[in-house]
């Protein structure tokens, strides 16, 4: 199949290595992976933040980036959860009805990984190795608004040399939020604790998720407590293989301590 | 306000043809904080007492509740009729509240229509002086909350006596509620027991605080004999309503402990304050929501105490009976496509439980006694979103209470609707404004959005070569980093690698 990869915004400008193992795990399942050029980003920060007007010509942007694409796949629960349910709105809001139609058929192309490998693709064992002990944090917009289920945590229970352990309260935000990290930094980071005291109790060596914002979040916590718990994205163990990835590259921290 | 003179709702219309209507006035009730949420939220944060005891009583009711609605088949089912009870009500809202009217009154009660707060304490006040009395027992209710009674009544010299256990200690506390159904969730049992040996006439006398202990038994029935006196002696009642049916005129309250059923039946003289939106069409509809509502709520299956009434009984129950009619905002309410949905709300607490920020900010921060999220979408659209304006910001957009929602309202997408409102009603360019434009027109624009990113990638040399970010970075950055590490740019973005390793 060629796929069409949305890096998203964020993992394209801060987090680039995310999107290379997408492509490369795609790569790898055997088929052709194409960039569109024009990508930039999906609205929903402009939308959540009330900037539903300025996110149109965004959101226009996206779809005629992506025009003509066979199937979409992006390593973000929460932005394909903004094309799926926000997008066709912004613009239908705007008066582009045009547009709108286009964007909701382009959602229904577009797939968060872990949909796109389990219910498109039929796999769970991607063939990936990855001798580390994994917390998997269900990111709120992947669980409520895409209802990814227990997808990731099938394709990690694949993963040759993980151990997966279990995260209480695992259901919890971690206080990200896009912008209310920011605008309500102290609940948020009051959040996030929380979060990071259960992530420590797993003694996992890393939190993994499918949204590189709320790992920036979470990793970014732990880092700044020198705790040694890294956050990796769950693109980047799927593409973690005993050849194509050094031990080196494998424990990587996504933030170095 | 009277029937013929009630302003039409503009269901249907849409919202650029919406007139202005009126919000609930400023200076009376609360439904506005002094502090914005963050600031309220960051002290709230740093008091340990407070966090410990909403954290271990949400946790608790969280769990009863997944445990009850987990038995119900049906409950997603239950949950969508409720729903669709609550728009169709909503539709012709203006037609049931003539024909609740009209039935009350056939049935010998008196129905007084409440443009606002001000109106709705005046009516309650005017009528519970024409009885003579000085003083009222109440049943919980968050109308009488939100319209501030209490201290209405006072300044006309009428002491108004709260009877439910937590609304009692809220109030003996001279504290504020904190908490839809949980007034006093804040407080733990030792800080109960404090506020009861120190407000009580019965712990007044030497040695008598040694038989109050926290025991919650114990409580209750010092409690009980706080309040058991102040039944048989009252001579005025006044409640809310948590529904209304529009074809008998039968009202009825949902409660845990009795104390309501006391009120309701005791004295001569009822008076009800109810939001215009409580209303249901029929008596069955009645079945849907008593069966969502005790397992939202309490998390229980059946709530203890269910009490209908349909105007006056000879020589049952209050010989007067009064409803008052609020509607304080709830109009300009309904006047809004996207966030009306906010009326369909039962009140039942369901999403502050699973908030994760009400459960450590706390209540207090909203600044409203409709806290969490429904207070969130609820508080800045009765006032007008400008005098609550931080409360649509004060969620991650978790989603967690779309989804404990008995009645499905989609908090999430009103909170973002309501942000929105908020940016598009400022005049003047605000830098945050400014900032947004310009990330649009870079997003929408390949060459330039690539320029942005490569300006964003030159942060790395604020790093001098380091893993992370500095620390010490203007704001708003700073408001990230004064808790979390900000990882250094990478010298290269994904596409740029990709078009540069694939020929384009």
């Amino acid at each position: 199949m060629r796929v069409a990869l949305f890096a998203t915004c964020l993992v394209d400008t801060m987090v680039p290595q995310v999107a290379h193992a997408t492509a490369t795990l795609l790569q790898r399942l055997g088929h052709e992976v194409v960039v569109p050029p024009g990508q930039a980003c999906c609205g929903q920060m402009h939308v959540n933040t009330g900037y539903r007007r300025e996110a149109v010509p965004v959101v226009a942007n996206h779809v005629r980036a992506f025009a003509g694409a066979e199937a979409v796949v992006a390593p973000s629960g929460s932005c394909v959860a903004s094309i799926h349910h926000q997008q066709a709105m912004v613009l239908r809001r705007a008066g582009e009805h045009g547009l709108a139609s286009d964007a909701e058929a382009l959602a229904g192309r577009t797939y968060e990984l872990s949909q796109f490998l389990v219910d498109v693709l039929g796999v769970t064992d991607v063939g990936a190795y990855y001798p580390h002990r994994v917390t998997y944090h269900p990111t709120c917009h992947s669980l409520r608004l895409l209802r990814v289920g227990d997808r990731p945590l099938r394709l990690l229970r694949a993963v040759r040399g993980l151990e997966l352990v279990e995260l209480p309260g695992a259901d919890q935000c971690c206080g990200f939020g896009g912008t209310f990290a920011v605008k309500n930094a102290d609940t948020s980071t009051a959040m996030l604790t929380d979060k990071m005291a259960n992530v420590l109790s797993t003694h996992a060596e890393v939190c993994t998720a499918g949204d590189a914002s709320c790992l920036m979040h979470i990793g970014g916590g732990l880092s700044r407590l020198r705790s040694g718990t890294r956050t990796v994205h769950l693109a980047e163990i799927l593409a973690s293989t005993e050849q194509a990835v050094t031990p080196h590259q494998a424990t990587r921290p996504a933030v170095p301590a | 306000m009277t029937a013929t003179s009630r302003p039409p709702t503009f269901l249907g219309l849409p919202t650029a043809q919406r007139p202005s209507l009126p919000t609930a006035p400023r200076g009376v009730g609360h439904l506005r904080g002094d502090r914005s949420f963050p600031d309220a939220a960051r002290d709230a944060l740093r008091d340990g007492q407070l966090r410990a005891n909403l954290g271990h009583a949400t946790s608790t009711i969280r769990a009863k509740r997944a445990a009850v609605v987990g038995e119900v088949p049906d409950w997603e089912e239950l949950r969508q009729a409720g729903k669709a009870l609550k728009q169709a009500t909503m539709a012709r809202l203006d037609e049931l509240l003539v024909q609740l009217e009209e039935q009350v009154t056939a049935r010998g009660g008196t129905v007084h229509w409440a443009r606002d707060a001000t109106e709705a304490n005046e009516i309650v006040t005017r009528l519970v002086r024409a009885t003579g009395a000085d003083e009222v027992v109440k049943v919980k209710s968050m109308a009488t909350q939100e319209i501030g009674l209490n201290e209405a009544l006072e300044a006309a010299g009428i002491a108004a006596h709260e009877t439910d256990l937590a609304e009692l200690i809220v109030q003996l506390g001279e504290d504020e509620p904190s908490h839809i159904l949980v007034p006093a969730i804040h407080k733990n049992r030792a800080e109960i027991r404090e506020i009861f040996l120190r407000t009580m006439p019965q712990f007044a006398e030497p040695g008598a605080a040694a038989e109050l202990t926290d025991e919650p038994r114990r409580l209750a029935m010092a409690a009980r004999a706080h309040l058991r006196e102040r039944f048989l002696r009252a001579r005025v009642a006044v409640s809310g309503a948590n529904f209304a049916v529009a074809e008998t005129g039968t009202l009825a309250v949902v409660e845990s402990e009795g104390n309501g059923r006391m009120c309701l039946t005791l004295p001569q003289t009822l008076i009800t304050v109810m939001g215009i939106e409580k209303l249901v069409p029929t008596w069955q509809d009645l079945e849907v929501f008593l069966q969502l509502l005790p397992r939202s709520s309490t998390g229980e299956r059946m709530n203890p105490y269910t009490s209908l009434w349909t105007g006056v009984t000879p020589g049952d129950g209050p010989q007067e009976f009064h409803l008052v009619l609020l509607d304080n905002g709830r109009t300009a309410v309904l006047a809004d496509e996207v966030g009306r949905e906010a009326l369909h709300c039962i009140r039942c607490s369901a999403c502050l439980n699973v908030c994760p920020v009400y459960e450590r900010a706390g209540g207090h921060a909203y600044g409203s006694v409709y806290p969490g999220p429904i207070g969130a979408v609820l508080s800045p659209q009765l006032t007008g979103v400008e005098d609550n304006a931080s409360l649509p910001y004060a969620s991650s957009l978790c989603g967690a209470c779309y989804d404990a929602c008995p009645v499905a309202i989609d908090i999430p997408s009103i909170l973002v609707h309501l942000r929105a409102e908020h940016v598009e009603a400022q005049q003047r360019t605000t830098p945050e404004a400014a900032a947004f434009r310009a990330l649009s027109r870079a997003m929408s624009s390949p060459w330039l959005w690539r320029l942005a990113q490569r300006a964003a990638g030159l942060g790395r040399f604020l790093s001098r070569g380091g893993p992370t970010l500095p620390v010490a970075l203007p704001p708003p950055a700073s408001a990230w980093t004064r808790s979390r590490d900000l990882p250094t740019p990478p010298r290269e973005t994904f596409t740029q690698a990709w078009a540069r390793e694939h020929g384009r």
